[in-house]
């Protein structure tokens, strides 16, 4: 059965407009939504340059939100892609940064040993959560939900039991101060019109290209959509299923103990409440950048304009005359709604146009 | 392509039985297929003529009896075991996956790499070049290799699988109902494959409820009846009715008559091909 026509003339003649090809990928939606907020709230703002929102302080200001929900927003997306979710990243941001702080200030070590001990913390627990849910079978949302709880409760306890009933531990910056390793948590990076910006953007820029380039460029990505496509498909063709899972969860908890490195070394103290709510905000951080919740679709670099448009939103408000931050949640919400509608629309035409 | 020797079956099932719960899904029953060789396996709905294939393909364990390849008993541990011996099994239902594209179904869990180390990854020039060629050379043109294969049809998505398990050097290929949820013209299409695949020496196990599809392409007919054999013929031993009857179809034969024509249409279109 041989056919004249070489591939590449058949290529040539069905070629699809490159902006097509761009209305239906996953991220779409994502980089529509960060104009559209950014213009928003600009627009609220009285379309003013030089002062509030439009200003390289309030520029600053958001991207700082955006970075550090970014960080986890990207490997949220990766997990959430493989069909999983990991609702413990919130009170692992309490817990690693409650390490790091009693590592370096209550017991004195060096920083070093205690960002090493903080990561190898969150790795461990990264795949103990992995490896629950490979093992039992039960949903992540599940797992996690009792990792969430077990982290915050002991994270409150012992830090009670070695700080003498407290439960924020402070005076970090005194032994971390001058230090090359703190510095690349929370130096500043340049300055420009009274805003600073920090090596969290850097973090956040490294994370996002790491995740996207693992995720489209590498095998293990072919296998993380996959995974959460049919587990039982993926099994039959040989994807190691159960690695790539736990693996997952653990890039999930090392960004939340990135996160948490950076909050520490830049406050100076750490609070087992801080990193509450983060979870859901990471995980609509995901939905935003065009992330199925069911799994098997979805962008890594999508969810970094999905972190804008969280960080934009969040300080935005403030900027608003007559607003205050409560209305945050609330539009958080309906962001959410939006997004999880424009999803499904793009997947349709993504899995349906067929012209 | 060598054929050692056509008369050792390439992948066998002896005697085998398997048990879910208390669920005899299948008592003693054996199955053998040669090189070049089309076996049919006929069976009514939960015949256990899945339970039989996944054992062959290292999905599920035998209770009892064993398998052989070349003649030589086997165990399979995984369906990657099998995969690396050169069975390639094209699930009922969960053939390709439908938000990937076409290029990264085709070598998912086969991807070609470039690069070492850390900077490692996956080929997708080669892999988009080689799965339009090869869904080429087996009759569907792909637009774009980003496309999601949830956009082909049933058809071409069977098309895909049996193609991806051709490629990578299949010596055995399992086909679970391919032809289930086609209408008559698409059935036709892979049973050309079937055909082809025949034609280049593969071992093929073709597994459907529809005695007409099995007719056409069939060297021999295994047939299942309750988790048990129903016997096993060759090509020509046996008519359409007998098949029906041994299947526990043999009173719907009046209703047949008219699916006969569309057969013999089918038949006549697989010929011209
Ligand atoms: N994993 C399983 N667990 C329990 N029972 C099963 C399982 N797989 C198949 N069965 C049972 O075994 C019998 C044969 O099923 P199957 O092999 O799928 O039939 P077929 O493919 O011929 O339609 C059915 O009664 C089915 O319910
Ligand atoms: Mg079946």
């Amino acid at each position: 059965m041989t056919v004249d026509a070489t591939p590449s003339e058949a290529q040539r003649i069905r070629r699809i407009s490159p902006w097509r090809t761009f209305l239906t990928r996953p991220e779409f939606g994502s980089i529509i939504g960060a104009v559209f907020i950014f213009t928003l709230f600009w627009a609220l703002t009285g379309f003013t340059v030089g002062k509030g929102f439009m200003s390289w302080q309030g520029f600053a200001a958001y991207i700082e939100v955006t970075a550090q929900v970014g960080i986890l927003g990207a490997t949220v997306s990766l997990l959430m892609i493989a069909g999983e979710f990991d609702l413990s990243v919130g009170s692992m941001v309490g817990a690693a940064g409650l390490i790091l702080a009693m590592c370096v200030s209550t017991y004195g070590l060096p920083v070093w040993l205690g960002l090493l001990i903080t990561f190898a913390f969150a790795l461990a627990i990264g795949w103990i959560n992995g490896y629950l849910v490979v093992r039992t079978g039960l949903p992540s949302f599940i797992v996690t939900l009792g990792t969430l709880y077990m982290l915050r409760g002991a994270g409150l306890a012992l830090t009670r039991m070695a700080t003498n009933g407290l439960t924020i531990v402070s005076g970090v910056n005194t032994s971390t101060a001058g230090d090359p390793l703190a510095w690349l948590f929370n130096g500043t990076i340049i300055s420009i019109g009274g805003g600073d910006f920090k090596t969290e953007l850097v973090w956040w820029i490294v994370v996002v290209l790491v995740s996207t380039w693992v995720l489209l460029r590498t095998r293990f990505g072919n296998w993380i959509f996959a995974v959460g496509g049919n587990k039982d498909a993926s099994r039959s063709m040989g994807v190691p299923v159960s690695r790539v899972k736990i693996l997952l969860f653990m890039a999930t908890a090392l960004s939340a103990a990135i996160f948490a490195c950076i909050q520490v070394l830049s406050f100076g103290t750490a609070d087992v409440l801080r990193g509450t709510g983060k979870e859901f905000e990471a995980i609509i951080t995901a939905v935003i950048g065009g992330t199925l919740l069911t799994g098997g679709y979805g962008s890594a670099l999508g969810s970094a304009f999905g972190a804008f448009v969280l960080g934009v939103t969040q300080l935005g408000i403030y900027f608003v005359p007559g607003f205050n931050s409560d209305w945050y949640a609330f539009v958080l919400g309906l962001l959410l709604l939006v997004a999880a509608m424009l999803n499904n629309w793009i997947l349709r035409r993504a899995s349906g146009a067929r012209s | 392509m060598t054929v050692l020797s056509s008369s050792v079956p390439v992948l066998e099932a002896r005697n085998v039985s398997k048990l879910f719960g208390r669920v005899l899904a299948l008592k003693d029953v054996s199955l053998s297929v040669r090189a070049g060789e089309v076996n049919c396996l006929l069976g009514d709905n939960g015949a256990g003529k899945s339970t039989l294939i996944k054992m062959l393909s290292g999905v599920h364990r035998p209770d009892s009896g064993t398998l052989a390849m070349d003649g030589e008993p086997i165990t399979l541990s995984s369906p990657h075991d099998a995969q690396k011996r050169g069975i390639a099994t094209v699930f009922q239902d969960l053939a390709v996956l439908p938000l990937m594209s076409v290029s990264r179904n085709f070598f998912l869990g086969n991807e070609p790499t470039v690069g070492v180390g850390p900077l490692r990854r996956f080929d997708i020039a080669t892999a988009d070049r080689v799965a339009r060629e090869q869904m080429h050379e087996i009759g569907i043109e792909v637009r774009e290799t980003s496309q999601l294969v949830g956009t082909m049809s049933g058809g071409e998505r069977q098309t895909l699988a049996i193609a991806r398990a051709e490629y990578f050097g299949a010596r055995v290929l399992i086909l679970d109902e391919p032809t289930s949820a086609l209408g008559v013209k698409q059935s036709a299409i892979v049973l050309r494959h079937i055909l082809r695949a025949r034609a280049r020496g593969l071992a093929v196990i073709f597994i459907t409820h529809n005695v007409q599809h099995a007719l056409p392409v069939g060297d021999k007919f295994t047939i299942l009846s309750h988790g048990r054999s129903a016997g096993e013929f060759k090509r020509g031993e046996v008519s359409l009715e007998q098949l029906l009857s041994l299947m526990g179809g043999g009173s719907e034969l009046a209703e047949l008559a008219t699916e006969l024509e569309q057969l013999r249409a089918a038949g006549a279109s697989l010929d011209a091909g």
